[in-house]
């Protein structure tokens, strides 16, 4: 299958990224390199193309019920304008997706989605809630650019004239005009950074990135790849689809409980979860450290003594704290912090520890 | 991108420096700049053996995790564990202080199978 283009595919070529295929989307994975492109975004500023997630929209006199029915997370505590991290789950509890739940009024909501699981999910939300809400598949109308880094607010204020970057909160969002188009503008994002992500229309998408690379240079901005996000992420111990988070886990097993509320009305996979508590929870997602030289890697396999009790989802070198980490599932029998683990990399066991999921302790997120 | 002249290759992107029966190995400037930011590396104990077109070690990046090919088969006599510790040498002086290992080799021979600096630069062009 060839692969999708975001409308911002050949100003990565021209800054010399190294694309590679994701999800289905040709995207640069580099442009600097992965320790630079992460330390710009820890200490100062970056931007990143992430025009390949998907919008969904659900709209309709009925688009709260139908968004309750679907996700894990209390919608009806969002206001206009707020933004919430939640699931979407099958009936046996399996996990659709991972998503950010906009609220634009009671009527109207916007599913930002992960980009493998677009047509998925896209098709799940229908058949479960258009009968009583309007779903639609909005992707191709936006392109997404995320600006993540302390600095992110001096750099972006300028192309929003009639919004005033410092009233939105963490996890809110507001709609304004970027270059005289509509935009949203969301204070969110996947670094641990204080930061934006904007939806613009795809043709601005490039007069945009350009006129932001340009507003930042004096706050030494850099474009960022797919291979920093993903270690930016990794240091503050956030999933991804497709690593810790799949049809085959569930919620509670990758520790997503603040973000599952069972006392709200019936949705899809409650029943499940309830059962699972009840039950117990037989794996568990955990963070790891190496003590010994090596790094864990996605698929190694985790043991305690000589009993393999999980593998490993995600592993790196963290540039921030230059030492490996990782995260993983174990039999939760095995999940307590600080219980001394071995990774098998390469036929060989080398020691490590579990460790909480956040390994970054700093961050600039205003929470 | 640098391909000296006075060095042999191999298709695995490993170069090879022959000294009389003493070949020192590492990697190309193209497998670093492939590689990326070289975070982790794991090299072969003195004293052991390494066979042509066998892995001797492991290169790590950040995201991914390269076997290291030996070019030329013998006995280790040296290894560069200076490495271990800073492995951002490779990616910063891939041809000098980023040498991996010295062989004794056993086969000359071997040697006139590798590839010289303007055939290996063509074999990467192709590659891209």
């Amino acid at each position: 299958m060839e692969l999708k283009k975001t409308p911002l595919n050949q100003i990565h070529k021209d800054l010399g990224a190294r694309m590679v295929p994701f999800a289905g989307w040709e995207m640069p994975v580099q442009y600097t390199g992965v320790i630079d492109e992460h330390t710009t975004v820890r200490a100062k500023v970056g931007l990143f193309d992430v025009s390949h997630m998907g919008e969904i929209f659900i709209a309709g006199q009925k688009a709260l019920d139908a968004v309750q029915m679907l996700t894990t997370n209390d919608a009806s505590k969002l206001t206009d304008g707020q933004v919430q991290y939640t699931l979407l789950c099958y009936h046996n509890g399996g996990i659709v997706d991972d998503v950010t739940l906009y609220r634009f009024n009671a009527q109207r909501f916007m599913l930002c989605v992960n980009a493998s699981n677009t047509e998925k999910d896209f098709e799940w939300i229908k058949s479960n809630a258009g009968n009583i809400a309007k779903v639609e598949n909005l992707s191709e109308e936006f392109a997404q650019i995320a600006i993540q880094g302390p600095l992110s607010a001096n750099c972006l204020q300028d192309l929003c004239k009639d919004v005033d970057l410092s009233s939105i909160g963490y996890y809110h969002f507001k709609t304004g005009l970027i270059e005289g188009m509509d935009a949203v503008i969301s204070r969110t994002g996947y670094t641990g950074e204080d930061g934006f992500e904007i939806y613009i229309p795809p043709e601005m998408a490039l007069p945009v990135w350009n006129k932001i690379l340009d507003l930042g240079k004096p706050y030494g901005i850099k474009p960022i790849g797919l291979g920093a996000r993903d270690t930016l992420r990794l240091e503050m111990g956030y999933l991804l689809y497709g690593n810790e988070l799949s049809k085959d886990t569930t919620p509670l097993e990758a520790g997503l409980e603040r973000f599952i509320d069972l006392k709200k009305n019936d949705f899809i996979g409650k029943k499940s979860l309830e059962y699972q508590i009840k039950t117990g929870i037989k794996k568990r997602l955990i963070g790891f450290e190496m003590i010994e030289h090596g790094i864990g890697r996605s698929n190694n396999r985790i043991l305690a003594g000589d009993k393999c009790i999980g593998n490993v989802t995600s592993g790196t070198m963290s540039p921030s704290l230059g030492r490996p980490i990782g995260m993983g599932y174990v039999e939760s029998d095995f999940s307590n912090a600080g219980r001394e683990i071995g990774v098998e990399i390469r036929n060989r066991i080398v020691k490590g520890r579990i460790v909480k999921k956040r390994f970054y302790p700093g961050g600039s997120t205003c929470k | 991108m640098d391909f000296p002249k006075e060095l042999r290759y191999s298709k695995e992107h490993e170069w090879a420096k022959i000294e009389g029966s003493i070949v020192t190995v590492g990697i190309t400037d193209y497998a670093q700049d492939s590689l990326g930011d070289v975070v982790y590396v794991e090299l072969p104990s003195e004293g052991s053996t390494v066979t042509k077109e066998e892995t001797f070690g492991v290169v790590e990046s950040v995201k991914a995790v390269s076997d290291l090919y030996s070019p030329v088969s013998g006995k280790v006599i040296e290894v560069n564990d200076a490495l271990v510790d800073s492995p951002e040498v490779i990616n910063d002086d891939p041809y000098g202080d980023a040498w991996m290992i010295k062989v004794e080799i056993i086969s000359p021979a071997e040697i006139e199978e590798l590839l010289a600096a303007d055939e290996y630069k063509q074999f990467v062009e192709e590659e891209k």
